[in-house]
C-alpha cells in the first residue's frame, strides 16, 4: 500500500472532498494552524475561491454562520486553528449546532464540521492548547473525532463530512509529519475504533497524538518481553465499547491515556464505561495518564511535565503489571 | 395607515392579528389556571410588525425567530393547535414537545431555529444566507429578534459577516421597548445600550438602516417590501427596527391580561382599566388596524365581529387539539440527538 504523510492525507481528503460535493465551503483557517504545511492550502484555495472563505476574527460569527448554512443545505467545514478559540464559539457550537436536531424534533439537521487542533503543541501555553474533548462530550448532540495516523485522518475527515450531524473534528499538530499507509478508495464510519497494535498484557488505550505515544511505549516495553495492545476508539461520539472491551477482556489491565485534564477527562469517563461493562473482568485498577490539572505552561520542561509523556505512559504500564 | 393592499389582503391580515392576540391572551389564561409549565412570552403589541412583515416574504424563504415566536409563527400560517399542542409538550406539538415554547420551530413554514439564546439567530440567519447566496436559490434569510439582541455579542460579529459578504439577510429588530427596556425595568434603553439609537450599531458596519413605527402595519410594510426587494436584488443586508410600546401587560415576567382585546374596544377604550388605557388608546395595533379598517369605509363594525368570533373559535377548538393531543412515549426523550445517516 502507497505511503503517505499525515499532512498529506489530510491534504488530500480536503480537496477531494472539494472536487467530490459542491455543498462543501472550507471556512476559517488553513487547517494546519502555524505548521509549514498551511502552505499547501493556498493550491486548495486557489482552485475553488468561492467555497473557501476567509473570515474575520469572529469564532462566535463564523460558527453560526457556518450552522446556519449547513441547516440551509451546505456541507462546511470550520478551521477554528486552535481548539482553545472554540471557547469564543462555545454558544453557537453547543447552544445552537448541538441542540437543533433535538429541539425541532428531529426536523431540521445543521451537517457542520467544526475542525481545530488540540493539545499541547510546545509553547503554547494557557490560552493556545486547550483539549476541548471532554468538556464537548458532556454535549449532547455532538459527534467527536480524534484521528491518530494518516489512514485515520482522511477516512474520518470524509465522513465527518458526509455526516448529517454537526461534528467536531479534532486534530494535532503533533501527528503532522508522521508516515502511514493511506489506501487510494478508503472508508472509515464513525464508531469504529482501531486495534492500532495487538499485545496480550496490557490494553492501552490512546486518542489523537497519545495514540502514537502508547505506540512508542509499546515497542520499547516488547524489548523488555511486555506486551501491549493499543487500542484507539478514533471517535469519542459515537464510542464503539466493544472493540475496547474485548481488548479488555483479553489482558485484564487498562491503562488510558489522553490529553484532557484529569478531572471528568476523556480517561475518566472511558475508565468508567469500561468498569460498568466488566468490573470482573479486570485484574486490578484502571490506570489513567491525563494532564495534569492545572493550567498550560509556557516554559518547555513544565509543558513536558504536565503533560502524558511516554515516562509517564511506561510507569503506569509497569503499575498495572505488578 | 393601512398597508396598500386590496381588502381581502387586508381582511387576512386583520384575521392574523386578531389570531395572535387571542392565542396570547387565551396562553396567558391557561398559564394562570395552572395548566402548564415553564416560562414563555408574549407578542403581543407586535402584531403589526410580524404580520405584514411576514406575509411578504416567499414560502421558500429561510425565518429564524426567539423565544417571542408564537406571532411569527401564526403570521406565516401555523396552526395554533400544533403551536398550543408544542407549549403544552405535547406529541403533536410541531416539534413533538422537545422545544416548547421558546423553541417551536415548523421546519414545513421555513423555520430553522427559534433560539431561546438572546442574539444566536443572528450568525445562523447570515449563514443560511450564505447558503442561499452561494447555491444561487434566490431565497433570502429573515431574522426576528429583539432590541435586547443588540446587547450580545454574537449579534456585531454577524452584521460584520452579513455585511462584508453582501449576504442576502433581513434583521428585522423588534424594538418592544421604545420607552424603557433592560434588565432595569422601566429603564430608558439606552441605559442598557451605548450605541442608541439601535441602528447606530448595524450602520457602523454599513448595513442600510431604517426606524418605522411598528404600531403602523402600513409603515411596516412599505418599509419591508422597499428593503425586501432591495435584499433579493443581491444588495446585501438591511437592518430594520420597527418600535413599538411595550405591552403594559408584560411589566412583570408572568404577563396578566388587564383588557380582553374586542371589536368593541376599537371604538371604545373606556373600560379599560385606567393605569393601562393610554396603551390600548394609542399603541395597540390590532386596535387600531380594526379602527382604520372601519374608517377606511372597506369593513363595518359587524363584519369585524363576524370576523373576530371565527378567530375565538378557532383558538376554543385549538385548546381542544392541543389539551387532547397526548404526552410523547418515554421513548421518545432519547431520539433525534443525532440524525442516523452518520
Amino acid at each position: 500500500m502507497r505511503q503517505l504523510a499525515y499532512h498529506e492525507a489530510k491534504l488530500e481528503a480536503l480537496r477531494e472532498l472539494m472536487e467530490e460535493d459542491d455543498r462543501v465551503h472550507l471556512i476559517g483557517g488553513t487547517f494546519f494552524s502555524l505548521s509549514p504545511h498551511r502552505l499547501k492550502f493556498a493550491a486548495i484555495e486557489e482552485s475553488y475561491p468561492d467555497r473557501v472563505a476567509a473570515p474575520p476574527i469572529s469564532e462566535l460569527g463564523f460558527c453560526g454562520l457556518a450552522t446556519g448554512a449547513a441547516m440551509a443545505g451546505l456541507r462546511p467545514v470550520v478551521d477554528l486553528t486552535t481548539g482553545s478559540f472554540l471557547f469564543e464559539a462555545w454558544p453557537q457550537v453547543c447552544n445552537e449546532a448541538a441542540n437543533v436536531l433535538y429541539m425541532s424534533g428531529g426536523q431540521v439537521r445543521a451537517p457542520v464540521v467544526f475542525h481545530m487542533l488540540h493539545g499541547l503543541r510546545g509553547g503554547g501555553a494557557a490560552q493556545h492548547s486547550a483539549s476541548p474533548q471532554a468538556m464537548l462530550w458532556n454535549c449532547p448532540g455532538l459527534e467527536i473525532v480524534l484521528p491518530s495516523s494518516p489512514r485515520d485522518v482522511k477516512g474520518l475527515l470524509k465522513s465527518a463530512v458526509a455526516s448529517d450531524n454537526p461534528t467536531v473534528f479534532i486534530d494535532h499538530s503533533g501527528l503532522f509529519d508522521i508516515e502511514g499507509p493511506v489506501p487510494e478508495a478508503d472508508h472509515i464510519p464513525l464508531g469504529q475504533a482501531d486495534v492500532k497494535r495487538h499485545g496480550a498484557d496490557v490494553t492501552v488505550i490512546g486518542t489523537s497524538f497519545t495514540v502514537q505515544r502508547a505506540l512508542a511505549v509499546a515497542e520499547t516495553l516488547a524489548s523488555e518481553g511486555i506486551s501491549v495492545e493499543v487500542v484507539d476508539p478514533r471517535t469519542l461520539v459515537p464510542f464503539d465499547l466493544d472493540t475496547v472491551m474485548a481488548s479488555v477482556e483479553k489482558t485484564g489491565r487498562v491503562v488510558v491515556v489522553d490529553e484532557t485534564h484529569q478531572s471528568c477527562g476523556v480517561a475518566a469517563e472511558i475508565a468508567a464505561r469500561i468498569v460498568e461493562s466488566g468490573f470482573d473482568k479486570l485484574k486490578g485498577p484502571i490506570r489513567r495518564v491525563s494532564t495534569l490539572d492545572v493550567p498550560v505552561p509556557y516554559s518547555q520542561p513544565l509543558e513536558a511535565h504536565i503533560g502524558p509523556s511516554e515516562e509517564r505512559i511506561t510507569r503506569a504500564v509497569r503499575e498495572s503489571l505488578e | 395607515m393601512l398597508p396598500a393592499l386590496p381588502k381581502t389582503q387586508l381582511l387576512a391580515q386583520c384575521r392574523k392579528m386578531l389570531l395572535i392576540r387571542h392565542f396570547e391572551e387565551r396562553l396567558i389564561g391557561l398559564h394562570w389556571e395552572g395548566r402548564f409549565r415553564g416560562h414563555y412570552h408574549v407578542y403581543i403589541g407586535q402584531e403589526a410588525t410580524g404580520v405584514p412583515a411576514i406575509s411578504l416574504l416567499q414560502p421558500d424563504d429561510l425565518l429564524f425567530s426567539t423565544h417571542r415566536n408564537h406571532g411569527h409563527i401564526l403570521a406565516r400560517g401555523g396552526d395554533p393547535g400544533r403551536l398550543l399542542a408544542e407549549i403544552l409538550g405535547r406529541r403533536d406539538g410541531y416539534n413533538g414537545g422537545k422545544g416548547g415554547s421558546f423553541h417551536t420551530s415548523p421546519r414545513e413554514l421555513g423555520f430553522l431555529q427559534c433560539s431561546g439564546v438572546v442574539g444566536g439567530i443572528l450568525p445562523l440567519g447570515a449563514g443560511a444566507a450564505y447558503a442561499a447566496k452561494s447555491r444561487g436559490t434566490g431565497q433570502i434569510a429573515v431574522c426576528l429578534f429583539g432590541d435586547g439582541a443588540l446587547e450580545e455579542g454574537a449579534v456585531p460579529e454577524a452584521f460584520n459577516l452579513a455585511s462584508l459578504w453582501k449576504l442576502p439577510v433581513l434583521f428585522l429588530c423588534e424594538n418592544n421597548g421604545k420607552y424603557g427596556a433592560g434588565n432595569a425595568v422601566g429603564a430608558a434603553q439606552s441605559a442598557t445600550m451605548a450605541a442608541y439609537p439601535l441602528t447606530d450599531l448595524p450602520a457602523a458596519y454599513k448595513i442600510p438602516v431604517q426606524q418605522v413605527d411598528g404600531v403602523d402595519a402600513g409603515a411596516v410594510h412599505d418599509a419591508l417590501s422597499e428593503s425586501i426587494d432591495a435584499i433579493r436584488a443581491g444588495g446585501g443586508p438591511r437592518f430594520i427596527e420597527t418600535q413599538t410600546v411595550r405591552w403594559p401587560g408584560s411589566a412583570t415576567n408572568w404577563p396578566v391580561v388587564k383588557a380582553p382585546t374586542t371589536v368593541e374596544l376599537a371604538r371604545d377604550v373606556s373600560q379599560v382599566p385606567e393605569d393601562v388605557r393610554g396603551w390600548y388608546r394609542d399603541s395597540d395595533p390590532v386596535l387600531r388596524f380594526m379602527r382604520e379598517l372601519v374608517e377606511s369605509g372597506q369593513v363595518d363594525t359587524d363584519e369585524l365581529g363576524v370576523l373576530n368570533q371565527s378567530v375565538v373559535e378557532q383558538i376554543a377548538a385549538a385548546v381542544d387539539f392541543a389539551f387532547d393531543s397526548p404526552y410523547p412515549e418515554l421513548a421518545e426523550a432519547e431520539t433525534d440527538v443525532f440524525a442516523e445517516n452518520r
